[in-house]
């Protein structure tokens, strides 16, 4: 149990260090400093409040979506549809903040709870197909993903705006920015909703490990059929699932609509935050507290490498492509975890 | 001496564990040779030494006199050791001879010479009797014939020696007793079998020599002829075995469990319970003999609320079950040990508390407000894991690290603590040892002698025999007889549980 524990946690940390490893190595490939780029990414995330307020920002977002994910794998569905789910929670979340009237002790939590619906509803459609008729949560969430981005643009041109590329401001009532956080962190776009992330981090351990429902989800995921044999309700569960999974990341929505960006831009494509989700929750092992973790250090790249081509002239390009590998081998940790086992045994 | 296999003083390690220590076994050429132990004993483990899945630690293997090292199960494939698997490694949608030969194709220019290979199969099979039609497919033929598949498997192989793995476990009497036949075949042809096994029948019936393992332990080698079951079971556990279990005559009271012209359909949609009719009284044990296939599933899966009944009744102490969630079935009074104990009985990944409460996790003291009560579920856990004897670490510990014979006992718990009118237990000693089984049949009789009623589904005609009160034997969907253990055999029930008597339906019903 013990040792289980320490190898769960020792497999990401191998990860993440191959994979700065990797990186590494392609910087000196192509004549670059290795430990200067490395020490722009640093500094990118944390070198100073800004970028440490920007880290912080790019994680609140992570958090949800990796929960999202997580909690969906738990009952033992794949919810690659997060991102769609985003989109919807964002659009809704910028819907209630321009054109609701009302102070912000009502503004803020209508707004929020809204998106989070929208989210819930969008998980709920692939959850009662499967539950239903046993299509496959993938690919029904994979063409909600493309309804949501379409029809969200559709909505932003026709119905939010005439026929403008991105929505009005959201009215300060409904805003989660925050001057002090922004003060503090030199104007950064950090802004209150990291905590309801963290809020969420809290809600989402306390389902899984606390509640009858937890339990019920924890066990079909493990094994429908003796969950059905304990007189669970394997259709209810997956259907519950998914629309929990789908609140989580429209929430994460919400983050971007009323904190970092106060309004919604129409997009060409993807927002990319509940795609990575995917790889956050897999890093995070699907618990809380594992996905807090691993949105952080997500966020930490994605802002700290904004940083790379400035401060140690690494070219965009190959700042992407050293984030994916450090990214690939976080997620392809499974080859770490069997390397490790395979050591184990041969040294017995 | 000619000794095909000689494993000398085998000793293997896990971490924390002896899982082989000092194990001796010679094979002679052409003489069937019992491996004899209790479940984890460590006779798999032994096996898998020899199959080059494991390298021992000490000791050393000889084929045909000469000193080997098999580094993996090439090798000894190489050196003529195949195994027939307990579970069967069959792709079910090919043919016989697409499984046989998959891994070792025979190819002609890039192409597989699939007639060639046919003609090599039927051969093989026609010259050892196996009866094999090479052109089936696997998901066609019965389970009998899938394990003929696996035994062609390793002579196409080239084996000279083949280690059976439990082989009788998941056959029909009249299966063993052609499989008896196989094995003899393969004797006359030169080969030479090593039997896993813990039937001990099955030693004396056709073995020359049996090599005892207790505990990791070689306990010795006996001639099977100088011996006799009461023998070999002390040896296999260490104690004086009792084989007939001891119990009064049953007292049967009121009718719990009634099912009238009942209709059940699989999930191909073919009725595999067809107009059956039981009765299940208060403190008495109805065991049902029959052909597995016969409709024994569908019946309980009908009673349990898994599975929609078509038509008919099912009553529980006069109210009707039938199509109700399997929830409000397990709330109005019935138990179930499950067939399949990893697929139904237990969620594996959940620690062996939590399966504890797999249906009681959301009753009061277990839960409150829909918030799980922790402390109270292990509370009970622990009380119920030292009553029934549970040997685990702890109540922490995943359903899976478990062996078959406690991960048995936490189901029997679980199901028996709930005190249901009604026990339904499938197969409920299926894999296991001679202490468990002894363990499990006491404990089916101390709950009929509460004056609960007790359904058991069984393959073994020796458990039907042994613990049943009175025995209903199924037949393509119906119960073609009723019959006193006390006034029948294994050959009378063998012939009722093929259909051959289907007249004596009609004289007790």
């Amino acid at each position: 149990m013990n040792s289980n524990k320490w190898f769960n946690i020792l497999v990401p940390i191998i990860s993440v260090f191959i994979g700065i490893l990797a990186g590494a190595i392609i910087m000196l490939g192509f004549g670059y400093n290795p430990i200067q780029g490395y020490v722009a990414l640093f500094n990118g995330a944390f070198g100073d409040p800004y970028f440490f307020g920007e880290t912080i920002r790019q994680t609140t977002p992570y958090i949800l979506t990796g929960l999202a994910i997580a909690f969906a794998f738990r009952t033992g569905l794949f919810n690659i549809g997060a991102e769609g789910q985003v989109i919807v929670g964002w659009l809704a979340a910028v819907w209630i903040g321009t054109t609701v009237e009302a102070p912000m002790i009502i503004h803020i939590p209508l707004a929020l709870i809204v998106a989070a619906l929208a989210g819930a509803i969008w998980g709920f459609i692939p959850g009662v197909l499967k539950a239903r008729l046993g299509v496959h949560e993938v690919i029904v969430t994979i063409m909600m993903n493309y309804i949501a981005l379409y029809s969200a643009n559709a909505i932003i041109r026709n119905v939010l705006t005439n026929n403008a590329d991105k929505t009005e401001m959201i009215a300060p009532s409904a805003s989660l920015a925050s001057e002090w956080l922004e003060g503090l962190t030199y104007f950064s776009r950090m802004h209150y909703g990291i905590l309801i992330a963290l809020f969420a981090a809290m809600i989402m351990w306390f389902i899984i490990e606390r509640t009858n429902i937890g339990y019920e989800l924890k066990s079909v995921g493990y094994n429908q059929h003796a969950s059905k044999y304990a007189g669970m309700s394997v259709k209810r569960n997956i259907v519950l699932a998914m629309v929990i999974s789908g609140a989580f990341a429209g929430l994460a929505g919400s983050m971007e609509g009323l904190g970092t960006y106060g309004n919604m831009t129409v997009s060409s494509g993807f927002s990319n935050i509940g795609f990575d989700g995917i790889a956050v929750a897999l890093l995070g092992a699907n618990s809380a507290i594992g996905v807090v973790l691993a949105a952080f250090l997500f966020g930490a790249l994605k802002v700290g490498a904004l940083n790379m081509p400035t401060q140690a002239g690494v070219p965009n390009e190959l700042v992407d492509i050293i984030i994916a590998l450090i990214i690939f081998f976080v997620a392809s940790s499974y080859i770490i975890r069997w390397i490790i086992l395979r050591f184990k045994k041969e040294g017995k | 001496m000619d000794y095909v296999i000689e494993m000398l003083n085998i000793r293997k390690e896990f971490p924390g564990i002896v899982a082989n220590d000092d194990i001796t076994v010679q094979l002679k050429k052409g003489e069937i040779h019992a491996l004899l132990g209790e479940n984890g004993a460590g006779k798999s483990t032994l096996m898998n030494v020899l199959f080059g899945l494991y390298q021992p630690e000490l000791g050393e293997i000889r084929v045909k006199g000469k000193k080997v090292n098999i580094a993996d199960p090439n090798v000894a494939n190489q050196l003529g050791i195949g195994m027939v698997h307990q579970h069967f490694m069959l792709v079910e949608p090919f043919t016989v001879t697409q499984n046989i030969i998959l891994g070792s194709e025979p190819t002609k220019h890039g192409k597989i010479n699939i007639k060639k290979a046919e003609r090599e199969v039927q051969e093989l099979s026609d010259r050892y009797g196996l009866q094999v039609d090479a052109t089936a497919k696997i998901s066609d033929i019965s389970v009998g014939m899938q394990q003929r598949v696996e035994i062609l498997k390793t002579l196409y192989r080239g084996a000279d020696v083949l280690i059976f793995d439990e082989p009788t476990a998941v056959l029909t009497p009249q299966e063993i007793k052609e499989l008896m036949e196989i094995m003899k075949a393969l004797i006359a042809e030169g080969k030479s079998i090593i039997l896993i096994t813990h039937k001990l029948k099955e030693i004396m019936q056709i073995c020359d020599r049996c090599t005892v393992i207790r505990k990791g332990k070689g306990i010795g080698t006996v001639n099977v002829a100088e011996t006799n079951v009461t023998e070999l079971a002390a040896l296999m556990v260490g104690r004086d075995v009792s084989f007939k279990t001891e119990k009064k005559t049953a007292e049967p009271t009121n009718t719990v469990l009634e099912i009238k012209d009942l209709f059940v359909k699989d999930s191909r949609k073919v009725n595999m319970v067809k107009g059956l009719n039981l009765d299940v009284r208060a403190g008495e044990i109805v065991g049902i003999a029959g052909v597995d296939g016969n409709g024994q599933s569908e019946l309980i899966e009908a009673i349990t609320g898994l599975k929609k009944t078509n038509a008919g009744s099912i009553r529980l102490n006069e109210k009707e079950i039938s199509n109700l969630s399997p929830r409000k079935v397990t709330e109005s009074g019935v138990g179930h040990i499950p067939q399949d104990r990893h697929k139904f009985g237990l969620v594996l990944d959940f620690p062996i508390g939590e399966n504890i409460v797999l249906q009681t996790y959301y009753k009061n003291p277990y839960s409150k407000y829909k918030i799980l009560n922790y402390k109270e579920i292990y509370q009970k856990a622990e009380s119920l894991i030292s009553e029934y004897d549970v040997r685990t670490p702890s109540a922490y510990t995943k359903a899976r690290a478990l062996s078959g014979g406690n991960q048995q006992k936490a189901i029997i718990a679980r199901e028996v603590d709930r005190s249901p009118a009604l026990l339904i237990a499938a197969q409920p000693t299926r894999g296991l040892d001679v202490g468990a089984i002894e363990f499990i049949h006491r404990k089916l009789i101390e709950e009929r002698d509460k004056g609960k009623a007790i359904l058991l589904v069984s393959f073994e005609l020796d458990e039907i025999l042994d613990v049943s009160d009175r025995i209903a034997v199924i037949f393509d969907g119906k119960i073609v007889a009723n019959v006193s253990p006390e006034n029948t055999n294994e050959q009378e029930l063998g012939l009722l549980m093929a259909g051959s008597n289907q007249e004596k339906a009609g004289d007790n019903q």
